[in-house]
């Protein structure tokens, strides 16, 4: 086991290297950079001091130098004009938009993404759990039948779009805005238990709507291995000897079929990921994807690769994790010299 | 009946012998259904099996009536995709009706008079009932060019002269929703098919590597695999559609976003001819024809990928949604298809303020199109994976 988790661990390395320098790369895509654009305008303008200024942020930050030793410095492993500062050292760079360091740009977007993520995983098994098993115990029930209706309808409805036509309805409805996700007054206040109560009081919309593809996904897949292990031997071998039906289930085809649970975290967060980032414009969260958004459009080059760079540790990380707790709780999978391929 | 009752010794009953000519083989040959089942090719017994699944069969034939919607836009649209109505801007939808004070009409609108409403500045459309406005049909409307080679007038409805026909709606420019729709569909649907059909050569051929030859490449490949699927889909797409060129013609923005939906879907699909392929080619007619000296591309695509190219079909079905839902998502924030090019996602791009959709709720109509077609997709693809596999 441990020597599983330290390979695993080793693995993470060179993957998150190449995730980065494939970040590297595409916000290095378009043709030149935010500062080189300004200049370009200032210059129309014939704005002097704020032409030397920009001048001087390209110098500072590097952007005259090579390809390969911009990345390295991004990274932190060459002495950039600060010295070895780079995502290893924390400094994830300069917002030129905002005239910042990316850090303070950010704030605590990046927790409240977490958060974001975090809980819609939590709602997905909360939810898929009850309604995967009573599908999957009651085939073809009425139940069973509309279950999967809805899921299917979960299933095909972008979640961007679902959150538009919620909008819509509150707005018409209620007549307010159900967007954010805390009381503005907690907007730019230090966290306190109240901002964290705000926070988790406007949570279930985004999350709902994050959350509902993922949990019809889960359902069906619960539902069908469920169905499997339902219709083996030693279920059957159960019944006959006179096991109540309740606790037949639990003890053994449910555990059987746990496994996606666990190892769908992967699968199930980059696609988390992806709907927060666009819903959260929609419903103007204040989390990472509506600043991505804008900062992609206006090429601010450091503050769009460091939220790329978070949303993919972030997968990473939960895929890391998933792999971990299958082979620790699943005693199906044997790790060691033997391990089969 | 021929045959004979053959006299027992003692002059009773004898056994019976039939005079048919033996056949050995009788007791297997098989009725004509059996024969017709046993004869059919695999593609004649994955039809029958596909049309078990009657939703998935109603599924494809409102995808086939879309997918032909896509080659007549032009004549099915009431009006042209570009043309405005400065008198009409912000018009609701207009109701269909047939009977006007008792009498049958045909199909007509009440036409639109308009009032603004000086208090809170708010576009106020009602229906005149004076205003009968009968739809025509194969008529001469808006001049367009179809498919760009030749100039018409034909559509299927018209309003009627001077009249409107606006049954979505129009938006801030007064251009009607329904003939936007239609037209958008064609941008829609057929960037989830040049992005599959992209996603699927590059899955076949990294998958068919990885698989045929193994060691090194497979790991390379694998590895590969593994960092595309931990990024997130959509930001992935949103950094690689920011990065096209402002400068770019529609044209070739369009093109663009279809490779970079296709660039980024395929590790699926790769996947899963890595699996089938490294199933397969232990298999005796595989290495028969490699003793006979098929090259590895031959024996990869003649011998190995037809027995599971049906599953690929199948899942590739079921992978075109999310092209279309990620260009749709894309093209609603902004970072996707620009007008002019018209596809679903732009027309969303309209919808995205909130408060001008809850004024103009029928912006958000280009939402049903995508729910349908995506569900449509779904169970389609549900059907064909059931029927990829006849023989169980």
């Amino acid at each position: 086991m441990f020597t599983y988790f330290v390979h695993r661990v080793l693995i993470m390395i060179p993957t998150l290297l190449a995730i980065s320098a494939l970040i590297f790369v595409i916000i290095q895509l378009p043709p030149g950079d935010y500062l080189s654009n300004q200049i370009q305008e200032l210059k129309s303008q014939g704005d002097t001091a704020a032409l030397a200024k920009a001048e001087f942020l390209r110098h500072q930050y590097g952007l005259d130098r090579p390809f390969v030793e911009q990345y390295a410095t991004w990274l932190g492993v060459w002495p950039g004009p600060k010295g070895f500062s780079g995502l290893l050292q924390g400094d994830l760079g300069y917002s030129f938009e905002f005239d910042l360091p990316v850090t303070e740009v950010v704030g605590d977007r990046l927790l409240l993404s977490f958060i974001v993520s975090f809980a819609t995983i939590v709602f997905t098994w909360v939810v898929s759990f009850p309604i995967g098993v009573y599908s999957a115990t009651h085939q073809y029930s009425v139940g069973d039948h509309s279950l999967t209706f809805l899921g299917f309808i979960g299933l095909a409805t972008p979640n961007f779009l679902l959150a538009l036509v919620l909008v819509y309805f509150a707005n018409v409805a209620f007549g307010t805005s159900i967007g954010g996700l805390m009381d503005p007054r907690y907007l730019d206040q230090p966290w306190s238990w109240a901002k964290f109560a705000s926070v988790l009081e406007h949570l279930w919309i985004p999350v709902i709507v994050i959350g509902t593809s993922g949990t019809a996904a889960m359902i069906r897949r619960l539902r069908a291995n469920l169905l499997d292990e339902l219709q083996k031997q030693y279920v059957v071998t159960g019944r006959a000897k006179g096991l109540p039906p309740l606790r037949l289930l639990i003890k053994y085809p449910l555990r059987l079929s746990l496994n996606p649970f666990v190892s769908d975290i992967g699968n199930l967060l980059p696609q988390v990921i992806s709907g927060a980032a666009i819903v959260s414009v929609v419903l103007s969260l204040p989390t990472t994807g509506p600043m991505l958004v804008h900062a992609l459009q206006a090429q601010d080059q450091y503050l769009a690769g460091s939220f790329l760079m978070f949303l993919s540790l972030l997968t990473v990380i939960g895929m890391f994790l998933s792999d971990v707790a299958l082979a620790a709780l699943d005693p199906r999978i044997r790790l060691g010299e033997h391990a089969v391929r | 009946m021929i045959g004979r009752a053959c006299p027992g010794a003692d002059g009773g009953p004898g056994h019976f012998v039939n005079g048919e000519p033996f056949d050995p083989y009788s007791a297997e040959s098989m009725t004509v259904e059996q024969e017709r089942y046993y004869m059919a090719s695999q593609w004649r017994m994955m039809w029958w099996k596909f049309r078990r699944h009657r939703l998935a069969v109603a599924s494809g034939a409102v995808l086939a009536a879309f997918y032909f919607s896509i080659l007549i836009s032009e004549f099915l649209a009431p009006y042209h995709l570009h043309s405005r109505d400065a008198q009409h801007v912000f018009a609701p939808p207009q109701e269909l009706h047939l009977f006007h004070e008792g009498e049958l009409v045909g199909p007509f609108v009440y036409g639109l008079s308009y009032r603004l409403d000086m208090e809170n500045l708010k576009r106020e459309y009602t229906p005149d009932p004076n205003l009968v406005q009968p739809i025509r049909f194969f008529c001469s409307g808006d001049e367009y060019e179809f498919w760009g080679l030749f100039e018409a007038r034909l559509h299927l409805a018209c309003p009627a002269e001077g009249g409107t026909l606006y049954l979505l709606g129009t938006d801030r420019l007064g251009r009607d929703m329904l003939s936007r729709i239609v037209y958008g569909t064609r941008i829609s649907l057929t960037v989830g098919l040049v992005g599959i059909s992209i996603s699927f050569l590059l899955g076949l051929f990294f998958g068919g590597v990885s698989g045929y030859f193994g060691g090194w490449w497979d790991t390379l490949i694998q590895r590969l695999i593994e960092i595309i699927r931990s990024f997130p889909e959509l930001p992935l797409w949103m950094a690689l559609s920011a990065a096209l060129p402002v400068t770019w013609s529609p044209t070739l923005v369009y093109l663009g976003i279809t490779v970079i939906l296709g660039l980024v879907d395929w590790t699926g699909l790769a996947r899963a001819v890595r699996g089938k392929i490294l199933a397969l080619r232990e298999e005796d007619f595989a290495t028969a024809a490699r003793l006979m000296g098929a090259s590895p591309s031959r024996i990869v695509g003649r011998h190995l990928m037809p027995s599971f190219m049906s599953h690929l079909i199948a899942s590739a079905t079921l992978s075109i949604p999310s092209m279309i839902l990620g260009e749709t998502a894309l093209s609603f924030l902004g970072l996707g298809l620009r007008p002019p090019v018209t596809s679903w996602g732009v027309l969303l791009n309209e919808a995205q303020n909130i408060n001008v959709v809850a004024l103009y709720p029928w912006l958000m109509l280009p939402v049903a199109p995508v729910i349908v077609v995506v569900l449509a997709l779904n169970f389609f693809g549900d059907g064909l994976r059931d029927a990829a596999d006849p023989y169980r």
